[in-house]
């Protein structure tokens, strides 16, 4: 199974959010042994053939246990042991589309520290796979509690959101020390509609439209390749780890399921 | 057969203003989702209703307890935003045929998450208990007037601010301010609009020139334009220090776990709602 576009068109639902005095209270109607059977099949269908080793030290996933807004799941992979990484992919086992991001790392990337925002639809297993460089795949999972994530409108104002579509900022983060790495966070607005969120005006389903790839290079070298899909957040947030020798520039392009492009070049200032 | 509906204790919080105070819980079984302030007022000739209730039989109490002070015919059923503690006992006053008067973006909000909530609220309060959706019959867009015979109420549609679809009213002839959602005394806040716009709301808010304002959460009758100051202190410490989390680099993680804890103990309930509040703060105020 590759990246799939979902035609499901779920229920109107909303956040997890608390409202005003309202917790809804979801039914945990699936048991671990169901989970336990989706993962099966989910990891048949996206690494046929394959062994999934248990994390053995090489990667970690957090995630909150209970979403503050299901709509937006902070999301933070970990890789501290060392051993190269090829990739890692984010799987939302109960999400209408699972696979939620693959991210290749590129010979400038320092790939001990990512976070995603993702929605999450459904009580679920988070999924992260290390691909080490001599392919091995190492699992760690994480069991959040979240609803209706899939569904929250990406915003009050779709035609402004549709406006500033594209706009990207880049924040580096902690000091600059050339040759070490170093934590950036780019953001990019964009409503990331995933097919499941009714207009307001007209209350037909909005099209999935969503960032699909993100390439990010540092003077000219690969610092990574993102293919994404309908569960990452709106406005996606990616925080990854690169190693700067000095100034130079990191320019990212973006492509959403439209094909538009979204390019931008932000100055890295040297030390 | 379903005993009749029993009155509740109200507040006159001004003349002809009645109100039940609701009590600082989520919804539960055992409070039936009465977490509300919800009341109505009383003209020469209607009655007005804000808001309708949190379930269906909060709102058959509610009509009680009006029928029980007047016999006068209840023409309005103001549903002051979308969230359901505060609109699903609309359905107790389908009989009376009042208008339903909601923010002209109401449709639109319960649209999206009307069924979701209804659902929900079932799962809570047990199957029938929740009430139907009601729609509105009556939008307000900006400002309108409605009259109660000899009492005049300004209804006043806000931006986006705890909510896109908040609505509140004043009562010229007692210079009360009825406010539901956007203010909360007692209770923290939940933020489900706009941090910005909720302070822009309120600072116009303060200027009407009401003396008495009646909250969605806390008690029933407060001093106005003073009884803001706890919750702009709220929202200021929250976009205050959502602000420079960001500055810092703190993500939006460790942001929720962090910002405005100076709060914790001047709320009830804050641990429900804070880490919520400053997801949505960060959100809003990330791209400024």
């Amino acid at each position: 199974m590759g990246l799939s576009k979902s035609g499901v068109l779920a229920a109107v639902l909303i956040t997890g959010a608390l409202l005003g005095g309202f917790h809804p209270a979801f039914a945990d109607d699936e048991d671990e042994k169901d989970r336990a059977a989706r993962w099966k099949q989910l990891q048949e269908s996206i690494f046929p053939h394959r062994e999934v080793l248990d994390s053995g030290g090489i990667i970690t996933v957090d995630a909150p246990p209970r979403a503050l807004d299901a709509a937006l799941v902070p999301v933070e992979l970990q890789m501290p042991s060392g051993k190269p990484v090829k990739g890692v992919y984010l799987i939302i086992d109960d999400n209408p589309a699972p696979m939620a991001a693959h991210f290749v790392f590129g010979p400038k990337a320092d790939p001990r520290d990512l976070k995603f925002r993702v929605r999450v639809n459904a009580y679920t297993n988070i999924h992260a796979i290390a691909e080490t460089a001599d392919g091995q795949l190492h699992a760690a999972s994480r069991f959040v509690k979240a609803a209706g994530g899939c569904s929250a409108p990406a915003g009050s104002d779709e035609a402004a959101a549709m406006a500033d579509m594209g706009r990207m900022k880049l924040r580096l983060l902690g000091n600059f020390n050339a040759g070490k790495p170093m934590q950036a966070q780019l953001m990019i607005r964009h409503p990331n509609f995933n097919g499941m969120q009714m207009n307001q005006i007209t209350r037909f389903y909005t099209p999935a439209r969503f960032i699909r790839t993100i390439d990010a290079t540092y003077d000219g070298g690969q610092v990574f390749h993102l293919d994404a899909d309908i569960s990452l957040s709106t406005d996606p947030v990616i925080t990854f780890g690169f190693v700067p020798h000095g100034k130079g520039q990191m320019k990212v392009v973006a492509q959403d399921s439209s094909n538009a492009t979204f390019d931008h070049s932000f100055d890295v200032p040297g030390g | 057969m379903a005993e009749p509906a029993q009155p509740f204790k109200t507040d006159e919080v001004a003349p002809g203003i009645h109100f039940r105070r609701g009590i600082d819980e989520d919804a539960t079984p055992a409070n039936n989702g009465a977490i509300a302030n919800i009341g109505f007022i009383v003209g020469r000739e209607t009655v007005a209703v804000m808001d309708p209730g949190g379930s269906l039989s909060d709102g058959q109490r509610l009509r009680a307890t009006i029928r029980k002070t007047t016999n006068l015919p209840i023409r309005y059923v103001v549903m002051s935003h979308v969230h359901p503690d505060h609109i699903f006992g609309a359905g107790a006053f389908v009989e009376d045929k009042p208008q339903f008067v909601g923010h002209a973006l109401l449709p639109n909000a319960l649209a999206q998450r009307g069924e979701y909530y209804r659902t929900h609220l079932e799962q809570i309060l047990g199957p029938g208990k929740a009430g139907p959706v009601i729609a509105p019959t009556l939008l307000v867009k900006d400002q309108s007037q409605i009259d109660l015979g000899g009492r005049a109420l300004d209804i006043t549609a806000h931006a986006n601010a705890h909510t896109d679809s908040d609505l509140t009213i004043l009562d010229h002839q007692t210079g009360t301010l009825l406010l539901s959602d956007l203010l909360f005394v007692e209770r923290v806040p939940s933020l489900d609009g706009s941090l910005k716009g909720w302070l822009a709301e309120l600072a116009k808010l303060k200027t009407v020139g009401a003396r008495r304002a009646v909250p969605g959460h806390g008690p029933t009758g407060v001093d106005w334009p003073s009884a803001s100051r706890d919750l702009e202190r709220y929202l200021g410490t929250l976009q205050r220090e959502t602000r420079q989390a960001i500055a810092k680099g703190v993500d939006i993680a460790q942001a929720a776990k962090t910002v405005a804890l100076s709060e914790r103990d001047k709320w009830k309930l804050f641990d429900d709602y804070n880490g919520h509040n400053v997801t949505r703060a960060y959100k809003e105020l990330e791209w400024d």
